[in-house]
């Protein structure tokens, strides 16, 4: 069954009219963002990259992007680095610039919200899910996140309460929301399921 | 809902702010407050003219803080087919009109981190409402303001008194013309961009701004078209029962509403595709004048858009 409020996320396509391209990629979202930009040297001369490898780590993304020839190519050790790395990029880029976002959804979600602290419409950036499927929730009871939830109900990394995972995705937390489960009869849990099947 | 409330209103007074522009301010008949809009609102105003009503669109300048008063300004066109030449030689302080709630479908985009309002000659009222919010809020923006000539900047040295170096005017009998890509030009991020006045300026400046680069959910523009008017036909409202004649100087949807059926609209321009109907049989060709239903839709020849498009032929069988 599709989840309403699942955001979706059609796909990464180079706007040929945009003056400058800001991309921010995250591990396996490296070879969606070499795949526009195949043969496409002017482009790649007006882009920004910045990627973060994540579960990547192991592979040669960041060289393969090296060779595209991009006007800057900053390789961050972490999401949150990479986050505010282009929050300062966003901070000085005119319009005319497209903001690009690729990987998983939890940092697709981040990107998105900075563009929209910014003033970006999240309509009018370019999104592609590369890698795992795993959600960034929120604990609505102590509002912490936790990264990576890829079954549901799952443990609060930061109150321990156990949390049912819900379909609602705040856009401007990039999260989904978790509901404690258990709250009548503690630890009588409902069978885990994995989420995305 | 064709439209919704109506609320009565009276003239209470009557500027010749050029040779062609009156400003009317309408007050509430029964003395109350008139409701808060936000800037980029209009309303539809129903002027009862001897043989006919005749509705017409116009936007709404100001507010008077107290809300005693609306304030619209009326181009006079000169192939107007009743509305504005009505506004201009019947209507007087003391007339009484009446109009539809505020509808808006030109709003400031609230994330906006800065605007660029655009207006050409008429296109001004909007703005004029725009630029008074953005003022208010203290936001970042600024105005473009094309015109004929210095006489027919009704609104320019108001403008100008308002808001000083924010307002730049264009005359074209200086041959000034706004340079689109000028004015795009390093703009930060997050800048909105809202362009009213003619069709030709209208497109140039949309499609500067997608040249630029600039994606479509930052250009925003509102068309008040002049109503479109052409040869008469016969039109049959199925589900009612009715036939029914459209004159040349009347539109398809004022016809409809002269036989007695109420039928949907709000911004009576082509834009909003409220009026949209099924299109049963036409014994003729569809003029579609409305920027509403994409090609493919005019092509089909199953929808029409009743407030600005009508058929050239014979008879139109509408799903109404
Ligand atoms: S009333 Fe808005 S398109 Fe006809």
């Amino acid at each position: 069954m599709p989840i309403k409020s699942r955001p979706i996320y059609p796909g990464l396509k180079l706007d040929q009219r945009a003056r400058r391209h800001l991309v921010a990629a995250e591990g396996e979202g490296a070879l969606a963002v070499l795949a526009i930009f195949e043969g496409k040297g002017d482009a790649a001369a007006s882009a920004t990259i910045v990627y973060t490898p994540g579960g990547s780590a192991g592979e040669d993304h960041a060289e393969k992007l090296a060779d595209l020839k991009p006007d800057a190519l900053h390789v961050m050790p972490s999401q949150e680095t990479a986050i505010v790395r282009l929050n300062g990029l966003l901070g000085n880029a005119a319009m005319g610039t497209r903001l690009y976002a690729a990987g998983v959804e939890g940092f697709i979600g981040k990107v998105i919200a900075s563009g929209l602290e910014h003033g970006v419409d999240h309509q009018s950036i370019y999104t592609e899910h590369c890698g795992s499927l795993a959600r960034r929730v929120q604990c609505v009871h102590c509002k912490g996140m936790t990264e990576n939830v890829t079954a549901t109900p799952f443990t609060c990394s930061h109150c321990g309460l156990n949390l049912f995972v819900r379909d609602h995705y705040s856009r401007r937390l990039a999260a989904f929301q978790g509901v404690v489960v258990d709250c009548e009869t503690p630890g009588e849990l409902p069978e885990i399921e994995e989420l995305y099947r | 809902m064709s439209g919704g409330v109506e609320i009565p209103v009276r003239v209470s007074r009557v500027e010749q702010a050029t040779a062609t522009v009156k400003r009317f301010s309408l007050e509430a008949v029964s003395g109350e407050p008139l409701p808060l809009y936000s800037a980029g609102s209009h309303v539809v105003v129903t002027m009862a003219a001897p043989d006919r009503k005749i509705k017409n669109p116009y936007s709404l300048i100001d507010r008077a803080p107290d809300g005693s008063t609306y304030r619209i300004g009326v181009l006079r066109t000169r192939d107007s087919r009743g509305g504005s030449a009505f506004m201009h030689e019947r209507v007087e302080v003391g007339t009484e009109l009446s109009i539809t709630m505020p509808v808006n479908l030109f709003p400031i985009v609230r994330t906006g981190r800065k605007h660029i309002l655009v207006a050409g000659g008429i296109g001004v009222t909007p703005i004029y409402a725009m630029a008074e919010e953005l003022r208010r809020q203290n936001l970042p923006f600024e105005l473009h303001y094309a015109m004929r000539d210095a006489a027919s900047g009704a609104f320019a040295d108001e403008l100008v008194a308002r808001h000083g170096d924010k307002v730049r005017l264009y005359r074209d009998d200086a041959q000034e013309i706004i340079a689109v890509d000028r004015i795009l030009w390093r703009q930060p991020l997050g800048t909105h961009l809202y362009v009213c006045g003619p069709e030709g300026m209208i497109d140039a400046i949309l499609a500067g701004g997608r040249e630029a680069g600039w994606p479509d959910e930052n250009l925003h523009s509102e068309r008040f078209m002049a109503h479109v008017s052409g040869e008469p036909f016969s039109v049959r409202l199925a589900k009612a029962g009715v036939t029914t004649e459209v004159r040349p100087d009347q539109s398809l949807l004022e016809a409809i509403e002269e036989a007695g059926v109420d039928a949907p609209y709000l911004c009576r321009g082509g834009a909003c595709g409220q009026c949209e109907t099924a299109v049963l049989e036409a014994d003729g060709e569809l003029m579609h004048h409305d920027h509403f239903l994409t090609e493919e839709e005019h092509a089909s020849g199953k929808k029409i858009m009743t407030c600005v498009s009508r058929l050239k032929g014979r008879e139109l069988v509408l799903d109404l």
